[in-house]
C-alpha cells in the first residue's frame, strides 16, 4: 500500500520534476526524508506496479511522428478475430472495447503521417469492415492529474 | 555528451514543448480509476473552441480534442476522456460538466470502455534533422 508520502510523491512527480544534476535531493526537503528515501521509494512504486514508467510524454507531431484516433463498428461474432487482426499491428498503442455501435476504438502511432493511411487500409483489407479515422483537429490542454 | 550538456538538452525539450511532460506516468487503473468514459459532443463549430478550452480546464476530464465528424454515422466534433474510481462518479461528473458548461440542449454520447485490450507507451524516433533544430 501506498502511504502518505508516497501518494504526495506520485502527485507532485506526475506534473514534473527539476532537470537538475540531483532533482531528487531538492525535492527531498519538502517531503521530509532524503534523496536516498526518495528513490528507493519510486523504485518501489515502480516494481509494485503503481507506476507505468518515469520519464518523457512526447509530443508525437513535433518528432515528426504521427498518432490517429480511429473506430471500427465490429459484428459481435468477429470481435474476438478482429481484435486480433487489430492489435498485431505494432502501431496500434491501445484498444478500447467501447458501449456503441463503434465499439472498437483504438489508437495508432507511427514514426510518419503516411504510415497511419497504410496502416489503417491494411486493417480494412484484413479485417473488410470500415475504420473511421478521426485525428485530432485541436488539442485543448488538460490540468487534470490521478489523483493517488 | 556531458552531463551538464544532457541536462541542458532536456531542458530545451521540455521548455520548447517537444516533451509535454517530463515526470513519472501512473497506471490509473491501478490507482482506482476503475472507469474512463470518452464522452462526445456535437457542438456548433464556431463555439467548439470556447467550450473545449472551458471542458479541458475541468479537473476531472483527462483528455480533450476536437476532431472531425463522420456524418451521418458520427456527428460529434469534440471528445472527451472522464476517469473516475466508478462509473457512478463520472455520471455525476458528466452532468456536472453539462451543467458548468451550459451544453444541457447540445447531443452527446457516453462511450464507457468495456474492455482494454492493449497498451503501450507510443515509440517515436525523432529524425536527426528535427532533433538538430530542436536543439
Amino acid at each position: 500500500m501506498m502511504d502518505e508520502i508516497d501518494r504526495r510523491l506520485v502527485n507532485l512527480l506526475q506534473d514534473g520534476f527539476p532537470i537538475t544534476e540531483r532533482p531528487f535531493a531538492e525535492l527531498a526537503p519538502q517531503f521530509g526524508i532524503g534523496e536516498v528515501e526518495i528513490l528507493a521509494r519510486l523504485e518501489a512504486l515502480c516494481s509494485d506496479g503503481w507506476l507505468s514508467r518515469f520519464g518523457p510524454m512526447f509530443d508525437a507531431d513535433r518528432l515528426g511522428g504521427a498518432t490517429c484516433l480511429a473506430a471500427m463498428e465490429v459484428p459481435e461474432e468477429q470481435f474476438d478475430a478482429v481484435t486480433e487482426l487489430v492489435n498485431a499491428h505494432p502501431e496500434v498503442a491501445h484498444n478500447y472495447r467501447r458501449a456503441h455501435a463503434l465499439n472498437m476504438w483504438f489508437v495508432l502511432a507511427a514514426e510518419f503521417p503516411d504510415r497511419i493511411d497504410q496502416v489503417i487500409a491494411a486493417i480494412e483489407a484484413e479485417t473488410r469492415l470500415s475504420v473511421f479515422a478521426m485525428p485530432k483537429l485541436e488539442e485543448y490542454f488538460v490540468q487534470a492529474r490521478f489523483e493517488a | 555528451l556531458s552531463e551538464e550538456e544532457v541536462i541542458g538538452r532536456l531542458k530545451t525539450l521540455v521548455e520548447t514543448g517537444i516533451i509535454k511532460r517530463l515526470g513519472l506516468i501512473v497506471r490509473h487503473h491501478e490507482l482506482g480509476f476503475a472507469a474512463n468514459a470518452m464522452v462526445v459532443w456535437d457542438i456548433h463549430d464556431d463555439q467548439v473552441g470556447d467550450i473545449g478550452r472551458r471542458m479541458a480546464e475541468l479537473p476531472f476530464v483527462t483528455l480533450c480534442y476536437r476532431r472531425p465528424r463522420r456524418p451521418p454515422d458520427w456527428p460529434y466534433n469534440l471528445f472527451c476522456m472522464i476517469h473516475g474510481r466508478d462509473r457512478h462518479i463520472v455520471l455525476a461528473q458528466i452532468a456536472e460538466l453539462r451543467g458548468a458548461l451550459g451544453l444541457s440542449q447540445v447531443p452527446y454520447a457516453v462511450l464507457f470502455s468495456l474492455r482494454r485490450f492493449k497498451q503501450r507507451a507510443a515509440r517515436y524516433r525523432a529524425s536527426d534533422l528535427q532533433m538538430a533544430g530542436a536543439g
